[in-house]
């Protein structure tokens, strides 16, 4: 506690790494993870297929991940960058095919039945009513990077992780529980506001309890 | 067919139209051809299977034909580009067609917009229609379909459809999801609706009772073909064979008269009618409470009536003479 209190400028700078590590590995993943869902949505054989690769790669250990991506990428904030995009991948693709799939064909069918293009259907009705499910892949596949970015301080990449592992190498208990301290409260605050947004866009809010 | 004359024009034209699937041997629809008259009811009836739906979803290109060709007016549908076809042609199916996300006004201002009207314009024409189909725009307009009931749901459907004021309508077995008495007054309210706007409708249900309350004319339909396209009284009087025999119960005389519209049996005024205080009955009502009344009333006619209008007289032997 007094670490983070003394060395306020350390604490943010590391939480700007680890910051800048999560979000930049998550606006990937989406970015990747959102067209591949809708591909996947054609055929079922295809995605049981990805959806069991990206199960397998969810299971190598981080650490490992790392060491084997180390010589494509360098010792550096890239490495991990990747590795939480690989990680992220298996969450994001899941929740947002399970998302897109509950919609009910009648639904969309009366979308197409009253004129909408393709991507007019995509956008005003099946990705609202996918949305909170959807959400929810995101605010997991959140916390799952904000814990893996911590080992990225292991190789190069700076982050909160940084704190953790000097703390045991220095023998330094107060480093120790900054680190875990601040990581834990931003994986918490996270969870938090994605949990309000998840509930600001279900699209069945309004639904009353009859 | 652009040459003939007739008052009537003709609306959707089926001409050879086949719709094969991939994994069967037998075809959903099979080679039919009909025509459906422009302000005409028709319905579509059948046991499940016999590809009433398919046959309607071709109309707006959900499904495409195996085979033949299917026009609107006098316009072959595959040369109207899918989502400028289904723009145009109002669709109606069970209450899950209502977008669960949107408002009752989004929901019913959907075609509007996709057709790129002024949002003044969009929001009068949703209340000029919910007000049509007697839910008061102030009350429902912000409501979304979770909160009202199966009927309401339905009406809003109905009000979809309209709202970029399409010729024809195509309606799959919209009722098929409410009860029983919601059913019936929401059948009357169609009945109702539809003498109001002269819309084409083509309407499918496997209810029978359904389709001889609705139709001007219905196609039975049977693995596919079509077996009769008729007046429900020409359907009820002359079945084409043992199956829609069957189907329509036509061995019930009563249940046959309460399915009959008085209109269809009446006589039209005779040129020396009086007003006699002889007892009265609506012209969309049916023979069998038209026989009832005048067994009641011990009356040798009935006068039929629109609104407080008389059109017509209705007598003992008019309802016989329909059997």
């Amino acid at each position: 506690m007094e670490y983070i209190l003394n060395r306020p400028d350390i604490i943010l700078r590391l939480l700007g790494q680890h910051l800048f590590m999560t979000v930049s590995a998550l606006l990937i993943s989406i970015a990747i993870a959102l067209p591949l869902s809708v591909v996947l949505l054609r055929s079922e054989r295809v995605a049981s297929a990805v959806l069991g690769v990206l199960g397998v790669l969810y299971t190598i250990p981080s650490i490992a991940l790392l060491i084997l991506l180390l010589p494509l990428f360098g010792l550096n904030q890239t490495s991990v960058i990747v590795a939480l995009v690989i990680y992220t991948q298996i969450i994001l693709v899941r929740n947002m095919v399970a998302g897109l799939r509950s919609v009910p064909s009648a639904t969309l069918e009366a979308a197409t039945g009253v004129g909408m293009s393709s991507w007019q259907r995509w956008y005003r009705v099946q990705l609202p009513l996918a949305l909170p499910v959807i959400l929810a892949g995101i605010r997991l596949a959140t916390i799952v990077a904000i814990s893996i970015a911590t080992i990225g301080a292991k190789f190069g990449a700076g982050g909160l992780g940084t704190l953790l592992f000097d703390g045991i190498a220095q023998n330094r208990y107060d480093k120790i529980v900054a680190g875990a301290l601040v990581v834990g409260l931003l994986a918490l605050l996270l969870n938090r506001l994605l949990l309000l947004a998840e509930a600001r866009f279900d699209p069945l809010k309004h639904v009353e309890p009859s | 067919m652009g040459t003939r004359r007739c008052k009537i024009m003709t609306a959707i034209r089926f001409e050879n139209v086949t719709k094969q699937y991939a994994n069967t041997t037998q075809p959903a629809v099979d080679n039919i051809s009909c025509n459906v008259d422009e302000g005409s009811f028709v319905v579509l009836l059948g046991p499940s299977g016999c590809g009433k739906t398919t046959l309607l979803k071709m109309v707006n290109r959900l499904y495409e034909p195996t085979s033949g060709t299917i026009y609107l007016g006098q316009q072959d549908i595959r040369q109207i580009d899918a989502t400028t076809l289904r723009r145009q042609i109002g669709y109606v199916i069970q209450q899950i067609g209502l977008f669960p996300h949107m408002t009752v006004a989004q929901n019913v201002g959907i075609v509007p917009e996709l057709l790129n009207w002024q949002r003044d314009r969009i929001r009068q024409r949703v209340d000029e229609l919910l007000a049509l189909v007697d839910l008061p725009p102030d009350v429902y307009r912000d409501r979304y379909p979770s909160q009202m009931s199966g009927g309401q749901r339905q009406r809003v459907g109905v009000a979809r459809a309209l709202a970029g004021d399409p010729e024809v309508i195509l309606m799959d077995e919209p009722f098929g999801a409410v009860d029983a008495i919601t059913r019936t007054g929401l059948q009357d309210e169609l009945i109702a609706l539809q003498r109001k706007l002269k819309k084409t409708i083509l309407f499918v249900t496997h209810d029978v009772e359904e389709a001889l309350r609705l139709a001007d004319k219905i196609i039975i339909l049977k693995d596919g073909r079509l077996i009769q396209y008729d007046t429900p009284f020409n359907i009820l009087s002359h079945p084409a064979n043992q199956f829609v025999y069957d189907l329509v119960g036509a061995d019930d005389i009563i249940r046959q008269l309460g399915l009959v519209r008085v209109d269809l049996a009446m006589k039209p005024l005779p040129a020396d009618f009086v007003l006699n205080g002889r007892p009265t009955i609506a012209r969309d009502d049916n023979l069998r409470r038209a026989l009832s009344l005048l067994l009641n009333s011990n009356a040798p006619a009935l006068t039929v009536t629109e609104g407080d209008q008389p059109v017509g007289i209705l007598t003992l032997n008019n309802i016989q003479a329909y059997q």
